[in-house]
């Protein structure tokens, strides 16, 4: 850690790509570069994660994918903070793939971001990568002016001794060098914080409102070629035989050739590919094919729920429980399967050498599309170098355990044996049908209750499919459970003796995987909307409730209370209510009050949403805010409409006519307050979501008495 | 072929690229213009939006030959007093996420700004409904618009 490293001179690697991207891409009004640096300028590493330039620019080496969340800021923010440098000299660059350096210490040997880890994972490192350097700073100027070290103070990227020496980080950059940082440096007391807990202005905002970021789909290598790809119709199913004389035909279009996962046309651009692929005539061979629809599955579902699973919580005697309960509720919730549906369409430009492969590509985990690309070109997972790109949304589908888009890309470049650079682009009908889908569920939820309506039995059975058996994930799944489709219900807060919580996996041919918030976003509705439904035929105030069965549970509760204090008064008009949920995930508590009004049609609109978070120490207050409003917005729209329905095996929906995330319309007014605190930050990239659902759901059953028990809703 | 006219960010423009593509990918992967998105590809997201004679208006499903003779404008060449007020106000407020939407985003409540100075939130839903963000940054975006109109109002006044 904080080991000097050599001075090394030379421009910014992500300055480097741009430049070439520019080259190749025509005119580019007003380009500037990230870094700001030049050839001349020279640049000191300290550790893994600071470069300080000599023309006094600050560089944090980020080791997480920004797809939105924001870490770009955050991590960037925890290094000037402890570096005492100024903002406006803060600049970042996304890190190699080096899990040796960069890897999630929350997962091992494994760099990646995901389950709402950044910020949590990276908080002690990148103080002590920020104090570290520091501390070789202060050092060095202590031996230039010849003063003691506690005589020299550092503010906003100034060395300063006794207002009468002043050099700015840059200046001592080089002398600094040889230093050795303590071990650990002292860390800053939180009232010393400069910009933790503070709004600094998102780093990325300037050319994400200009049309200036690049992603994927942006990036351009000389002699490329863009490939589009000629996908089976349901999944499982196989290239028989292809036909490709009308697609040769059009203008632009280089090659056509056959990979494991379809029919690829290679065209001089987008367009001319795309017409090529269009053009095609694939015949599929789909014995091995999913040949149910929705219907089916959902049969399938409901007769599995009628045995038990396999368990994942068990206290007390639930059976006995049940038998001499007063009262017993019972209800099913169904949850269809959800695309993440990321604005920008997946993508991955990959560049095949003998003794390399580079990928460019939002990546959220980039040692597992190390080892899927070793495994397919037979190299060693050192060589195949990623570029990190900014990801137009990912919700997790850029983290897919066999790396889907990227090998797809992989093969491309495979099959043309390396001839050119190529550049793998879904269309949304691509991206809308490749699976990956958050799984479909169906929930079985039984609660006891005593002659005096005290809670004494919880049983909840959850039918859905693991994305991780037999993946380099498996380890995750234990005793025939797997971890992410019963986080937030084996964990339920409630006070309750005797609970049990089981599950099936069945096995579908349609691929699922982790979408924001992942096991959450079902059991987090099912248990909180059960939780009401239980609470209402006991005769209890949910809320009222709630609170007495949270004992014990301070993080719940204080969130609960604050969400609840800020809402005020209930709406009374005709039509209005108001729900409230509160779930934990990845560490962080969050509560939301729903206010909606519901309509004689019996339509519905959501009109205010009252959010309180504790997420530990927040950052950046702004980001935690904007993270909950998104997850609020993202998590209605889920609610509200989206559903992947599959009819005979083929995905129903292909575009955003019949796939409809939320729109501004339809956005309600979002209030966030944040619970202060002095604990450890966690994630928020997450958290906001679970909670909306049922408390729309709640509240449409305190105006209706009606219980919403399908998603989506409409 | 007759060669296709028009003007693209104040410059002329003359091409004889194919007069059916979209002017989106003309944009894009023709001259390097790469702040206009493509999300769907069927006039459902908004990320293609640019303005054509200061109408925003769909990338994706405008054929390079329905813009002969035409002014367009993409975020690259955002120049107007409406646009200008709009990417300060998307800056000051922190709107973006992920951003891929962002441009369309814009685009869309710059030519509003322009043809409305004060917009309700009706006026709002009507004009940026056809923009996806599916980072749902809308309550953000609606606060900026309400900004870049008011300090567009103090800035003429
Ligand atoms: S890409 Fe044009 S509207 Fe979606
Ligand atoms: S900011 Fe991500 S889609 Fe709008």
């Amino acid at each position: 850690m904080n080991t000097p490293h050599n001075v090394e001179s030379g421009i910014s690697r992500r300055g480097f790509l741009q430049v070439i991207t520019l080259g190749s891409a025509g005119f580019m009004l007003g380009w500037v570069p990230r870094d700001g640096l030049s050839a001349e300028v020279s640049t000191t590493s300290f550790g893994h994660f600071v470069r300080i330039g000599s023309d006094n620019a600050v560089t944090v080496i980020i080791k997480h994918l920004d797809k939105g969340q924001g870490v770009t800021t955050g991590l960037t923010t925890i290094v000037a903070d402890e570096l005492d440098a100024d903002w406006m000299q803060m600049r970042w660059e996304f890190a190699p793939a080096d899990a040796t350096r960069y890897n999630n210490l929350n997962w091992g040997p494994v760099q990646g971001t995901g389950g709402s880890s950044s910020i949590a994972n990276s908080w002690t490192q990148l103080r002590v990568a920020g104090a570290g350097a520091r501390a070789m700073l202060v050092s060095a100027a202590s031996k230039v002016w010849q003063v003691p070290v506690g005589e020299i103070t550092v503010s906003k990227g100034v060395l300063s001794h006794a207002d009468k020496r002043h050099a700015t980080l840059g200046e001592l950059a080089i002398a600094a060098a040889t230093e050795t940082p303590p071990d650990p440096p002292r860390l800053k007391e939180a009232r010393e914080f400069t910009f933790i807990g503070k709004r600094v202005p998102r780093i990325d905002t300037p050319e994400k409102t200009t049309g200036r970021a690049h992603y994927t789909i942006d990036l351009s290598r000389p002699g490329m070629l863009t490939a589009v790809v000629a996908h089976p119709p349901r999944f499982g199913a196989k290239v028989a035989k292809w036909d490709a004389s009308a697609a040769k035909k059009i203008v632009g279009v280089v090659e056509i050739i056959e990979i494991p996962q379809g029919v690829a046309v290679l065209a001089k651009d987008f367009w001319s590919a795309k017409r090529g692929r269009d053009a095609l005539n694939v015949e599929w061979d789909e014995r091995a094919a999913e040949h149910r629809g929705s219907l089916e599955l959902w049969q399938a579902y409901k007769e599995l729920a009628a045995h038990a699973g396999a368990p994942a919580r068990r206290d007390g005697d639930v059976e006995a429980a049940f038998a001499r309960a007063a009262k017993v509720v019972d209800a099913a919730y169904e949850f269809p399967y959800l695309a993440h549906a990321t604005m920008e369409p997946l993508n991955a430009i990959c560049e095949l050498r003998a003794d390399a492969c580079e990928i460019w590509s939002g990546a959220q985990s980039p040692t597992t599309d190390q080892q899927v690309v070793a495994m397919i070109t037979g190299l060693d997972p050192s060589q195949v170098i990623i570029h990190t790109q900014f990801a137009g949304g990912s919700f997790g589908r850029r983290a897919a355990p066999d790396s889907d888009y990227i090998a797809e890309a992989v093969h491309i470049a495979l099959a043309i044996k390396g001839r050119a650079p190529v550049k793998l682009q879904w269309t949304r009908e691509d991206d809308m049908r490749s699976g990956r889908y958050r799984p479909m569920a169906y929930h079985v939820l039984r609660a006891g209750l005593d002659a005096n309506g005290k809670l004494i039995a919880w049983h909840h059975r959850i039918v859905a499919q693991s994305f991780l058996k037999g993946t380099p994930f498996a380890a995750m799944v234990k005793n025939g459970v797997d971890g992410t489709a019963v986080e937030g219900a084996r964990n339920l807060p409630y006070t309750v003796e005797n609970c049990a919580v089981d599950l099936q996996m069945p096995d579908v041919g349609v691929p699922t995987l982790w979408w924001r918030s992942v096991g959450h976003t079902f059991n987090g509705f099912a248990t909180e909307a059960f939780f009401d439904e239980v609470a209402r035929a006991a005769g209890h105030d949910p809320v009222v409730w709630r609170r007495e069965l949270l004992a014990g549970h301070p993080r719940h509760l204080g969130v609960l209370d604050l969400a609840i204090d800020k809402a005020g008064a209930a709406p009374t008009g005709k039509g209005q209510g108001r729900g409230v949920a509160v779930h934990e995930s990845f560490n962080s508590f969050v509560a939301e009050v729903v206010d909606l009004t519901v309509h004689d049609d019996g339509s519905f609109k959501v009109d205010r949403v009252v959010c309180a978070v504790d997420c530990g120490i927040a950052v950046n207050p702004d980001i935690v805010r904007a993270q909950m409003e998104g997850g609020i917005g993202m998590g209605l729209g889920a609610a509200l409409r989206e559903a992947v329905t599959l009819k005979d095996g083929v995905v129903e929906q292909t575009n955003f006519n019949a796939y409809q995330p939320l729109r501004i319309d339809e956005m309600p007014r979002v209030e966030v307050h944040i619970m202060p605190s002095t604990v450890t930050p966690s994630g928020v990239g997450e958290p906001g979501v679970p909670p909306i659902a049922p408390a729309i759901a709640n509240a449409l059953l305190a105006v209706t008495g009606k219980p919403t028990r399908r998603l989506p809703f409409t | 072929m007759t060669a296709i006219k028009f003007e693209l960010n104040g410059k002329p423009i003359t091409t004889d690229a194919d007069p059916e593509m979209p002017l989106l990918w003309y944009l894009r992967e023709q001259v390097g213009l790469t702040g206009t998105k493509y999300g769907c590809g069927i006039a459902q997201c908004g990320a293609c939006t640019v303005h054509l004679n200061g109408v925003a208006t769909r990338s994706c499903i405008t054929p390079l030959q329905a813009v002969v003779s035409a002014k367009v404008m993409t975020i690259e060449g955002l120049s107007t007093a409406a646009g200008k007020a709009t990417q300060a106000a998307w800056q000051t407020l922190d709107v973006v996420q992920c951003g891929y939407c962002q441009s369309g985003q814009i685009m869309s409540a710059a030519a509003l700004l322009a043809k409305n100075a004060a917009p309700t939130e009706a006026d709002i839903d009507a004009a940026m409904h056809g923009n996806l963000c599916r980072c749902a940054t809308y309550h953000r975006i609606r606060a900026a618009i309400h900004q870049a109109a008011t300090n567009l109002k103090a800035g003429s006044a």
